[in-house]
């Protein structure tokens, strides 16, 4: 008997690959399903400042992208939510998904922004890497898409009120607050509203679960500092939209810094103490960023630290060239130590082409650190029955030929779950990926017996 | 002066020595300098350390001969806890030093040592020395 | 697989019994000529933690550096010949002060555990010993303080804390490198920092805690060790130390001797001295007369010592 196949998709993944991926699905008829764990989508490359070789403003050429998903008619948009179980196989997923509640009726909320001006608490903002605070109610940033907010139930006042009423809590009672709840034109705060699991079939499935930055922990011959950041944590302050306004500033003291040193390969190329690849980025992104810097900071002095310099895409190497050309130093060597001393940090170096140990007393250091899959990733494999690589990367079926397809028929997988690559790479495999989920759905149905189950 | 590469120099007996003597495949340092940077002695040595690493990887035995850098070396093992590749150069510098102290050449003379010097320094510090840096 | 592991011969059970505990106790040879006061101190601290250091009987000089050739098998045996007075003596255990001869016999050992070729081959070479596959553990005494003991009890101990001190423990490298031989992290160890604080005192954190001294290049070449010192006392200085406490008596000689004297003298002990302070011992014990006389001062001067 032949199974009908659902011809439905779900992409796990709000960022360049997964939007990609859902418009293209979505334009040729299809529904999609866009699965974001975060408030918003937009994913990593929302939180940059510039993006090489063209130096675009990447929140101006994202949102009208962002903006597309949101009305698209194909498009069900489901932010702050996760997948939670999946059966079933090829052209017939079954698929929970965990709407996390928002604590906001968002068919009443119009994002006027009343509730997150106003909210009394702090807390580490994880869209701006931690370099600046966001409050409890919160949209993440600016052009966030829902431009609904969220409560973080975590660090809510009102949310600990209860609890301690609740007998759940010990020691000072927190107030009672709902500050949010009080100043909200349109009544759209409801603390009753409760995690939901809706239950969907699809086809098919991309993942597109992106990257995180190895942690700067991982490399303890350099100082926990504040002004040793990594290189999103840079992005934010060099960002005209970011916490600093774009203007690069230490966050020790709020100095601008004069002498700024940027370092490749922190975790990456390093089989021994962090991971055997090459995370393919950092090369054209420190580059980026030092040449950032100095038409921020015009006096100051911006060094690179490299073994290799990879700028294989195109403009690549041009854009590289023109950095050096302006004046940024490239040193060939890793950096065996940084510490803090005084004001400064010592970053001690080599310099292998003369053969020269050299020392900086630097106001700042960016660590390019070390991509890997984004956290969760792993768990959210295992749910899925897709094979891992040793490194933690989704395994395709054939490294050459085969690069978008998983261990399991009818998953498929684009951007760097897959493994390191740039936006341009990114958006190409979210359009491959999606062509081959029209493949599939063009088959159209397939025998019970060939169905290999997840 | 051009410095000639051939495969008989590449493979020399020096190259094969160092290997030997130190249990290390020096094809795998790529020559990041990250040892360099961070060796305690390395304000007095005339030749890095990645340097020494890359004067056996092509051969140029004479280059090293004349060097104090494998003589200054303190043994601190930072060079190989750093190492991105797990390249023990601890055990590549204790390598050139033998090729040397095997061939009944000391570093160090402990006869020509002043009496008042050997009664000053402590004992860990001379037999440490000499296991080092006599043959 | 890092080797600091708490061990699983709990001297604290036994203890808590109210019984004294006892510890095969390797000394080497320095602790027996130029630092007699890292002996005498660490004795007498730890039998006022209720563990009885026992000097291993016909011990032999280790050697002082484990040789790195991979076919110098001769240099091992000095070393390993101590072990196998470990084992004969019925123990699993053996526990060293310094940080050479600790480094050079867990390493000897290591060879002998992991490596069947060469195991044989020193085997037979000593062949009027019982062969040997590396049964025993060395251990330095922070691990024990660390791993046996325990804060907790050391605490207890304390009859005088250190307070208002400000001192700066310096590991140096044999008790963090190889991986293989580290007691604690490599990059950012805490032992010395967490017995300092357990004293009283103020543990000044500093950036060259685990840079070399310079070690026995000090033989040779003197003005380069000290070079290494200056920049290692006056890191510890400007992160506001007033001391500085080590475990091993090769440092001790270098950051002691190298001092230049156009600098201001830091005062260098052991850690065990400041052991027999805290725990208000007999000042006897901690042989203060061996250090230098910029550290007496310093003791005398914050009445620490009479």
């Amino acid at each position: 008997m032949n199974e009908e196949f659902v011809k439905r998709a779900l992409v796990i993944g709000g960022g360049i690959a997964g939007i990609q991926a859902a418009l293209d699905i979505a334009d040729a008829g299809y529904e999609v399903i866009l699965v974001e764990r975060s408030p918003s989508i937009g994913g990593h490359m929302v939180q940059y400042a510039e993006v090489f070789p063209t130096l675009d403003c990447p929140q101006c050429i994202m949102t009208p992208r962002m903006v597309e998903i949101v009305q698209h008619p194909n498009i069900k948009l489901m932010t702050y939510s996760e997948v939670k179980k999946v059966s079933g196989s090829a052209g017939n997923f079954t698929v929970d998904i965990l709407q996390k509640a928002r604590k906001v009726d968002t068919k009443k909320c119009t994002g006027c922004g009343t509730c997150w001006q106003k909210c009394p608490e702090k807390v580490t903002s994880e869209f701006n890497a931690g370099v600046a605070k966001r409050t409890a109610v919160y949209i993440p940033f600016p052009q966030a898409v829902p431009a609904k907010p969220v409560i973080d139930t975590d660090h809510c006042r009102y949310i600990d009120y209860k609890e301690y009423m609740a007998g759940g809590k010990k020691g000072k009672k927190p107030p009672e607050c709902r500050i949010c709840e009080k100043l909200c034109p349109v009544g759209a705060v409801d603390w009753e509203q409760q995690d939901e699991i809706i239950r969907e079939k699809v086809g098919a499935i991309v993942i597109a679960t992106g990257f995180d930055l190895m942690p700067v922990a991982n490399i303890p011959e350099y100082a926990a500092d504040p002004d040793i950041l990594n290189g999103i944590q840079f992005e934010r302050l060099l960002s005209p939209g970011g916490p600093t306004a774009g203007v690069v500033t230490r966050p020790s003291d709020g100095k601008i810094p004069k002498e700024v040193v940027f370092v490749s390969c922190c975790g990456s190329r390093d089989p021994e103490h962090g991971v055997p690849y090459c995370s393919r980025v950092c090369c054209m992104y420190l580059a980026k960023q030092a040449l950032l810097y100095k038409h921020a900071v015009p006096d100051g002095q911006a060094y690179i630290f490299y073994i290799d310099t990879r700028s294989t895409g195109k403009g690549y190497e041009e854009f590289i060239q023109r950095v050096v050309g302006e004046g940024v130093l490239y040193l060939r060597g890793k950096v065996s130590k940084i510490f803090r001393d005084g004001e400064k940090l010592r970053v001690y170096g080599a310099d292998t082409l003369s053969g020269k140990r050299v020392e900086i007393a630097a106001d700042m250091v960016v660590l390019g650190m070390a991509v890997m899959p984004s956290e969760g990733t792993k768990e959210l494999l295992k749910k899925l029955g897709v094979s891992a690589g040793e490194t933690g990367f989704v395994l395709e079926s054939h490294t050459k030929f085969r690069p978008l397809e998983t261990s399991v028929e009818g998953i498929f997988v684009a951007g760097m779950a897959q493994g390191p690559k740039d936006i341009p790479d990114s958006v190409a495999q979210g359009s491959a990926s999606a062509a081959r989920v029209l493949t599939l759905f063009a088959q159209g149905s397939r025998s019970q017996k060939e169905s290999v189950r997840v | 002066m051009r410095v000639e590469l051939s495969s008989k120099k590449l493979r020399s007996n020096f190259v094969k020595k160092v290997a030997e003597l130190s249990g290390q495949n020096l094809y795998l340092c790529y020559q990041c300098g990250k040892c360099s940077a961070g060796c305690p002695m390395g304000f007095a040595m005339d030749i890095l350390p990645n340097q020494v690493i890359r004067l056996i990887q092509l051969g140029l035995e004479e280059d090293l001969i004349n060097s104090k850098t494998v003589w200054l070396c303190a043994s601190c093992l930072t060079c190989t806890a750093r190492c991105p590749r797990g390249v023990d150069l601890s055990k590549v510098m204790e390598a050139v030093r033998l090729l040397t102290l095997r061939k009944n050449k000391n570093y160090i003379e402990p006869s020509k040592m002043s009496h008042d010097t050997i009664a000053e320094l402590p004992q860990i510090a001379l037999v440490s020395a000499f296991r080092k840096l006599t043959g | 697989m890092l080797n600091y592991r708490k061990s699983r011969w709990s001297v604290l059970s036994a203890s808590s019994r109210g019984n004294k505990m006892e510890l095969a106790y390797y000394p080497g040879c320095t602790l027996k000529t130029r630092a007699k006061n890292f002996e005498t101190s660490a004795i007498a601290a730890m039998s006022a933690l209720g563990v009885n250091l026992v000097e291993l009987p016909r011990w032999n000089c280790c050697g002082t550096v484990y040789s790195l050739a991979e076919d110098d098998l001769i240099h091992h045996v000095a070393a390993i010949r101590n072990l196998i007075r470990v084992k004969e003596q019925g123990k699993n255990k053996v526990v060293t002060l310094c940080a050479f001869c600790y480094n050079t016999l867990k390493r000897a050992n290591l060879v002998m555990k992991d490596s069947p070729d060469k195991r044989f081959a020193i085997n037979n070479f000593m062949n009027e010993e019982p062969d040997y596959a590396g049964e025993v553990e060395t251990v330095h005494l922070l691990q024990v303080l660390r791993d046996d003991v325990g804060w907790e009890r050391i605490a207890r101990n304390v009859k005088h804390p250190l307070k208002d001190l400000k001192i700066a423990g310096y590991y140096g490298c044999t008790l963090l490198r190889p991986q293989s031989a580290a007691i604690d992290s490599v990059e950012r160890p805490r032992v010395l920092q967490d017995l300092i604080k357990t004293l009283g005192a103020s543990a000044v954190e500093f950036p060259f805690a685990t840079e070399c001294c310079g070690a026995y290049q000090v033989v040779d070449n003197r003005d380069i060790v000290a070079e290494r010192t200056a920049a290692i006392l006056s890191s510890a200085r400007k992160n506001g130390a007033e001391a500085i406490a080590v475990s091993c008596p090769l440092c001790e000689y270098n950051l002691r001797q190298t001092q230049r004297q156009d600098t201001v003298p830091m005062p260098v002990l052991y850690f065990t001295q400041l052991m027999v302070i805290a725990f208000g011992l007999d000042a006897i014990t901690g042989g203060f007369d061996e250090n230098s006389m910029e550290t007496r001062a310093w003791l005398k001067g914050k009445g620490l010592i009479p």
